[in-house]
């Protein structure tokens, strides 16, 4: 237990060797079971990566995960004070709240597109349904955390209700807003690959039914090794925000 | 001057008015030292409370050179018990904080900032963080910046109650000195006998459930010159007459 990176990097040959295991075994069928092994999608992400085309798919991805989370951002931190602030506002929209939440951001597809039309929108906006209850969530529970001491320092040095909100509450919630833009990016990143399966033509959502109906297996496993790495690269960036904006550390 | 009218004030527990100040008249003249002694729960922390503007008394009022105190005001500045830093904010951030509030412009407010840290001896530690601090550094940092708003009236709500005993003596030598050098208006809550006794010019008793002035205590005792004063047998004297005259709470 004394060395975690060591552990980490084992857990990942591990999980290739595995996979070289179940390509190799025909359980995928005998024709093309080889073309889904971990060295044919090594191979096809090296030349992906080379030829642009990997680029091409993932900066229109990256573009919409900032769009959709850059409003939900927004939306989620002004809702989540307004609520944390108003008893009444938060109980008012409690059970709507709860049962947006609770339907999949993927069925207001056909809403959104009808709305929205075709193309970047929809898929803008079903990002920022998916990640704004993360940050509405946590920036909630953060105003509900603010002390009641703080606010009273602000009013006996002679502050308002604006100073209260720009010198304490503000600055009190960004961990908790933190926890949920984690939350929030996890989810939207999920969210885009159906999304982008859905009305466009680009992104590495799009990029997997194109491999699929090309039958180019090893791009497609080459894809999706590429949808995993960004999702966990963007989960560390977050992380590393998360511990420079932490003051309760 | 400080004028406390006949104070009084309820709170709802358990569905059930329970009178926790009773018709409490002061008078503190500008420039004295005023400590507010008594038991736990006798209300003294809510007389504070209502001078400052937080809480509103249910009769009586309360006057400031003049003008009834109504809401809090950097007028009327507050030293809480638990320090309340803000744990984002570094050393001189913290105590910039009344400055930022008034408007001034960032030379200013650091210039005051610093001035302020090096009297409570912090102007080594001026980008530290609140969470690296000691006890006593923290409540230091808090009288630094309730000092630097330059309010008219220190209200002090038992600030070193949580300290240890070394500590508590050297805040209130250097809280004596300041006074001596700033001549405001102090009311200093406390439930130590010996602190306000240390301390004061005038010793007002409540006593317990609910709050009453039991007796205002004036000091007689001779400051030395850092305003403190010597522990000899007429200390003691006033100490036992201050013991004797505070109900024990329970």
């Amino acid at each position: 237990m004394k060395h975690p990176l060591l552990l980490k990097a084992m857990g990942v040959v591990i999980a290739l060797f595995l996979w070289q295991i179940v390509a190799s075994s025909h359980v995928l069928g005998d024709d093309f079971g080889s073309s889904f092994s971990p060295v044919n999608a090594l191979t096809s992400l090296f030349h992906l990566a080379l030829s642009g085309d990997l680029a091409k798919q993932a900066v229109p991805s990256l573009k919409r995960i900032f769009v959709g989370m850059t409003a939900a951002t927004f939306l989620g931190v002004i809702v989540g004070i307004v609520i944390g602030l108003y008893g009444s506002i938060q109980y008012l929209t409690y059970m709507p709240f709860q049962f947006i939440r609770m339907t999949s951001p993927l069925a207001w597809m056909p809403i959104a597109i009808i709305l929205l039309g075709i193309g970047d929108r929809p898929v803008y906006f079903l990002i920022a349904v998916a990640a704004v209850w993360p940050v509405i969530i946590n920036t909630y529970s953060g105003v509900k955390r603010v002390s009641r001491i703080w606010i009273e320092v602000i009013k006996t040095l002679g502050g308002n209700d604006w100073l209260v909100l720009t010198k304490v509450i503000v600055p009190a919630i960004i961990p908790y807003v933190m926890t949920g833009l984690k939350v929030a990016v996890g989810i939207s990143w999920i969210i885009l690959v159906p999304a982008e399966m859905l009305g466009v033509s680009s992104g590495l959502g799009y990029f997997i039914l194109d491999c699929r109906d090309r039958f180019s297996y090893d791009e497609m496993m080459a894809v999706i090794l590429v949808i995993g790495m960004i999702g966990l690269i963007l989960d560390s960036l977050i992380g590393i925000l998360q511990d420079h904006y932490n003051w309760s550390l | 001057m400080l004028q406390i009218w006949e104070v009084s004030k309820d709170y709802q527990l358990k569905g059930r008015k329970v009178r926790i100040l009773d018709d409490v008249s002061l008078k503190v003249e500008d420039g004295r030292f005023l400590a507010i002694l008594g038991a736990s729960g006798c209300g003294k922390t809510t007389l504070l409370r209502i001078v400052a503007g937080l809480e509103e008394a249910n009769e009586g009022k309360v006057f400031f050179r003049g003008e009834e105190i109504t809401k809090p005001s950097a007028q009327w500045g507050m030293v809480f018990q638990d320090h309340a830093l803000f744990p984002w904010r570094n050393v001189q951030e913290n105590v910039e904080l009344g400055l930022e509030i008034k408007g001034l412009k960032k030379t200013e407010r650091r210039e005051l900032a610093v001035k302020y840290l090096t009297l409570v001896g912090l102007s080594d530690h001026l980008t530290k963080l609140p969470n690296e601090l000691s006890g006593g550094m923290k409540h230091r940092v808090a009288l630094a910046r309730t000092l630097a708003s330059n309010p008219s009236m220190f209200l002090m709500d038992e600030p070193f109650a949580a300290l240890d005993t070394q500590t508590k003596k050297e805040l209130q030598r250097e809280l004596l000195q300041i006074w001596s050098i700033e001549k405001k208006m102090v009311l200093f809550v406390t439930h130590d006998v010996e602190e306000a006794a240390f301390l004061a010019d005038m010793i007002c008793v409540l006593s317990s459930c609910p709050g009453r002035v039991k007796e205002v205590v004036v000091n007689h005792l001779p400051r030395n010159e850092d305003c403190s004063r010597s522990k000899g047998k007429e200390f003691y004297e006033l100490k036992e007459r201050l013991l004797s005259l505070i109900d024990k709470g329970w």
